[in-house]
Parts: structure tokens; sequence; C-alpha cells
């Protein structure tokens, strides 16, 4: 596996800028096919996929709790004075359930995921880079691309979906809250309303997506502190590149695929 | 090729560039079974890239290195793994895993190089090699929990704990105090008689190169400079080994008045 080194000093000219831009394209692909190539050859590594998938979940909960319980009662107390303008208060379960579902529980808990994850994944693959522990895994006849990488990128892309599901319902409590203090709506009126406007073909792309997302986020992570050099400074740079870079492809990728899927679902239009 | 002689490591004509940037031009070596050799150069003169190449980390641009009569460059990754069962490395940061206890960093190899060794037979391996490197004490420690001179010596217990048959040393004394770095020489010599190991120790550290030394080359300007027994490369009267050898002498002292 031959990737292309990045230009490193103080100061990059807008040309070295480019040239790390397209280097670290092209070192993302040259990652993705090696797992690929890699990822179905034994041995598995189940332990140590089971082992990240338990770490990077249990990490993450916290967090991903308290943002999507805020993310769906804010979203339903800015959203009850528009909607009671036109009258149309009785809406607000289904634009809440719809927002969330869709687009913003997915989004918003890939983009915590990456912050926490990808971070954390760069900076201890740095670590390891630089203080020689991915060489001395080599010379213990493991192979350190299957070992560190491929088993992180599967448990970020087994565990995002998951997280997003269970934000997805911490949200909904968290818009049953706002409900609940701006209109005297009971539990079972809200439930209803929710589930009545959420359709099977919502919440499929919503939560499909996210596969994407947590494979990017390991992917991303793993590379940059896969490939990290010029020590501590190193291990800084490929932790807060690692967030930028799968942030910037979270985005990105989420455009491409809200395109694909309405083009799937012509229905969710 | 197979040559069944008492030459455990030779190198041909090794070669190794960094974009512009020459380490190795040409290095020709060879190592017999049970020879302590001592690689001296300043720092960014090859040395440890001369270490990697040896043992597969890195490849050369040209040249060939045989361990035990097999070219490691024409070696599939699996038949590379069964040569480096033979070979243990030191690395000068120690590499210790930090998210495992010096219990699993110990059994990590074993179960990796035998995958049917028993769980009993790992633990009474892992036991023992620390008892060689006295520090039983520390099975169930982090390597966080650790000083400098503890992380060399679980170190040096990790990469013995397969038995080698050669053993290469990155810096195995820097950074530590000119006793800890006699009782790591000592401790160093000791374990290669009692494991009949032949040994490669890159370093710029008299103390440790008297100590272990059987034969010692120096590398200079990406080329193997001078070659002969240590007296001879301590004593010479040739300008930049006095210079440099006064330099670590100098250096010795100074580490030995802050003790």
């Amino acid at each position: 596996m031959k990737l292309t080194r990045l230009k490193q000093g103080k100061r990059l000219t807008t040309r070295e800028y480019i040239y790390n831009f397209f280097a670290t394209i092209s070192g993302l692909t040259i990652f993705n096919i090696e797992f690929f190539k890699q990822v179905f050859v034994p041995p598995y590594e189940i332990s140590e996929i089971k082992k990240h998938m338990d770490e990077l979940g249990v990490k993450t909960f916290g967090i991903v709790s308290v943002t999507g319980f805020i993310i769906g009662l804010v979203l339903a107390m800015q959203s009850q004075p528009v909607l009671a303008r036109f009258g149309a208060s009785d809406f607000l379960p289904g634009m809440v359930a719809l927002s969330v579902v869709r687009e913003l529980g997915p989004v918003i808990t890939a983009l915590i995921f990456a912050g926490r994850v990808s971070s954390g994944i760069g900076a201890e693959l740095g670590s390891m880079r630089v203080t020689e522990q991915i060489d001395a895994m080599e010379v213990s006849a493991v192979n350190p691309f299957k070992y560190l990488v491929v088993t992180r990128i599967i448990a970020t892309t087994m565990i995002l979906p998951i997280l997003t599901i269970y934000v997805i319902i911490i949200a909904l409590l968290g818009g049953y809250l706002a409900v609940i203090i701006v209109e005297s709506m009971n539990f079972e009126y809200y439930r209803t309303a929710v589930v009545s406007s959420i359709e099977f073909g919502d919440f499929i792309p919503g939560v499909a997506k996210t596969f994407v997302f947590g494979y990017i986020v390991g992917l991303v992570g793993s590379y940059k502190g896969f490939t990290a050099e010029g020590g501590t400074e190193g291990v800084g740079k490929a932790s807060t590149t690692s967030v930028v870079v799968s942030s910037l492809l979270i985005l990105i990728f989420d455009m491409i695929l809200v395109k694909i899927s309405l083009w799937l679902w012509p229905t969710l239009g | 090729m197979v040559m069944a002689d008492s030459r455990v490591v030779v190198i041909k004509n090794l070669s190794k560039r960094f974009d512009t940037l020459s380490v190795l031009e040409n290095i020709s070596l060879e190592v017999t079974r049970g020879e302590n050799l001592i690689v001296f150069g300043r720092s960014g003169q090859g040395k440890s890239v001369l270490l990697k190449c040896i043992i597969g980390l890195m490849a050369p641009d040209s040249g060939e290195i045989f361990i035990n009569g097999q070219n490691i460059g024409k070696l599939k990754i699996s038949e590379l793994n069964q040569v480096r069962k033979n070979i243990g490395f030191l690395f000068q940061s120690s590499a210790l895993y930090d998210s495992m206890t010096v219990n699993e960093n110990l059994s990590f190899p074993l179960k990796r190089h035998f995958p049917d060794m028993a769980q009993k037979e790992i633990d009474d391996k892992v036991k023992y090699t620390l008892e060689l490197v006295s520090l039983e004490e520390a099975i169930n420690k982090m390597p966080a929990e650790l000083s400098g001179g503890m992380k060399k010596r679980i170190g040096l217990a990790r990469s013995i704990i397969t038995d080698p048959e050669l053993m290469l040393y990155d810096e195995p004394t820097t950074g530590l105090d000119p006793i800890t770095t006699k009782e790591i020489s000592e401790l160093i010599l000791s374990l290669q008689k009692k494991l009949n190991m032949t040994s490669i120790v890159v370093t710029h550290d008299l103390i440790c190169a008297e100590i272990i030394a059987d034969r010692a080359i120096f590398l200079k300007d990406s080329k193997i400079a001078y070659e002969g027994d240590i007296k001879q490369l301590t004593e010479s009267n040739d300008s930049f080994l006095k210079n440099f050898f006064s330099h670590e002498i100098l250096a010795n002292q100074n580490e030995s008045k802050k003790v």
C-alpha cells in the first residue's frame, strides 16, 4: 500500500494545500480499496470488533443522549409558533418526527460521532504509529491494517445506525416535552400523531445512510492516525484533521444520499 | 539460495534513500552465530533504518538481506512471519502497547506466532520471561505505570519471549541514566549468553557498547566507515572517531555526575 506523503510545515503555500487535498483523497481511496481487499480474508478478529463496538458505543452514548433530547425539544419549541400562526399546531408531532427521522437524527448523530470517535481513532492510531507500536505489531506476525483499521471501520459502521435509532427515539421524547410545555397535548395523541406521520420509506433511507456515515468516520480516523508522522505534533494533527475531513465528507455524502433516496423513493419528495 | 553456515545475517549491497536523502549506500555486512555486533553512528545515519530493513519493516531500494540463508526480500508475508518468529526486536521507545497490561503485552507475540499454544503454557512462559528481567511484580501493570528502565526491561522481555535466535536492539539504553544503562546492558549480555542469541545493537552509548560488543561498525555518510573491535575504534587515532567518542565519554561523565 503506497500512500502519497502530505507536505508538512508551519505555513503551507496554496499549492501545497491543493497538493495535500488531493493526497488525502488519493490516500483515502487507497485505504478504501485496501479495506475491501482485506475485510473478507481471515482472520476476522471478531473479538477486536466486539471490543471496539462496545468502547465506541459506550463512549458516545452519553453525549448523543443529551444532544438528541435537546434537538427534539428545541425543534418543537421553535416550530410551534410558526405552525400556530397558520393554525397548523396539530401537525407539530408529525413535523418533528419527519425532521428527526429523515435528516436531523442521522446527520447530527453522525457529526457528534465524528467529533467523538474519529478524533479518538486518529489520536490513538497516530500515537501508536509514532511510538512504533504498529511496527511492533507487524513484527509479531500481525497484519496491523487488519487488526487496527479493518476492525475499527467495521465497528463504526455497525454502531452508528444503532446510535441513530436511539437518538431518534430520544429526540422524539424531547419533542414531546416541548409539546406539553407549549401545547396541552397528551402522550397518547402525540405518539399516535408521530407514528401515523412516519412511513417505512421515511425511516429506511434515514437510517441506511448512517452505515455510510459510520464507514466514513472509521475510514478517515484510521487513515489519519495510521499515516501520522512527526511525533506528538503529528498525533494532534491526525486527531484534528480526522474530525474536519470526516464531518465534511458526512455532509457531502448526505447531500448525495438524499438525492439517491429521493430517486429510489419518489414518494418522499 | 540456502547457506548452511554460521552466518545468521548476510547483507549484500544494501541501499536505502528517502526522497533525495540517501541513508544507506551499498552496505555489505555479515553477522555470525552468537556474535554481538554494535552499530555506531551519529543520529540520522541510517542505523535504525538498517535494523528495520533486516526485519522487513522497510524495503531496501536495492541489495539483498539473507537471514539464515533466506532472502527476506523474496518471501511472501506468511514466510516472512515465519522468519520473524526467530527474530526479536527491541524498539527505541520500547513500543509497549498502551492499551494492554504487561501480561497482555507479553502474551501477544506468543498468541500470534504460536496460535495453538495452550493458555497455561503462555502464562508459564510470561511468568518465566518476567523472572528473567526481574519484573515479576509488574505483570498486571499498564505501561503508563512503569518507569523508563522498567519499560525497557518489559520491551526486552516481550522481544525474547518467542526464544529468538537473532535479537535486534534499537538504542536499548537511550534516555536512561548510566546506572540503569549498565544494568540493562548487563541484562542484555546475560540473556544473550543464557539463550545463545546473535545480536545486532544500534547505539551511540559507549557504556552499553563496551559491555556487549564483540565487534563494532561505524556508519558515516551512508556507508560503513570503520569496522573492528570496540577497543580499536575507541582508541583509534582517526580524528572523527576521537571526536565522536570523546563527546560520548563527556556526555556519560555529565550524566554520572547528575546521578
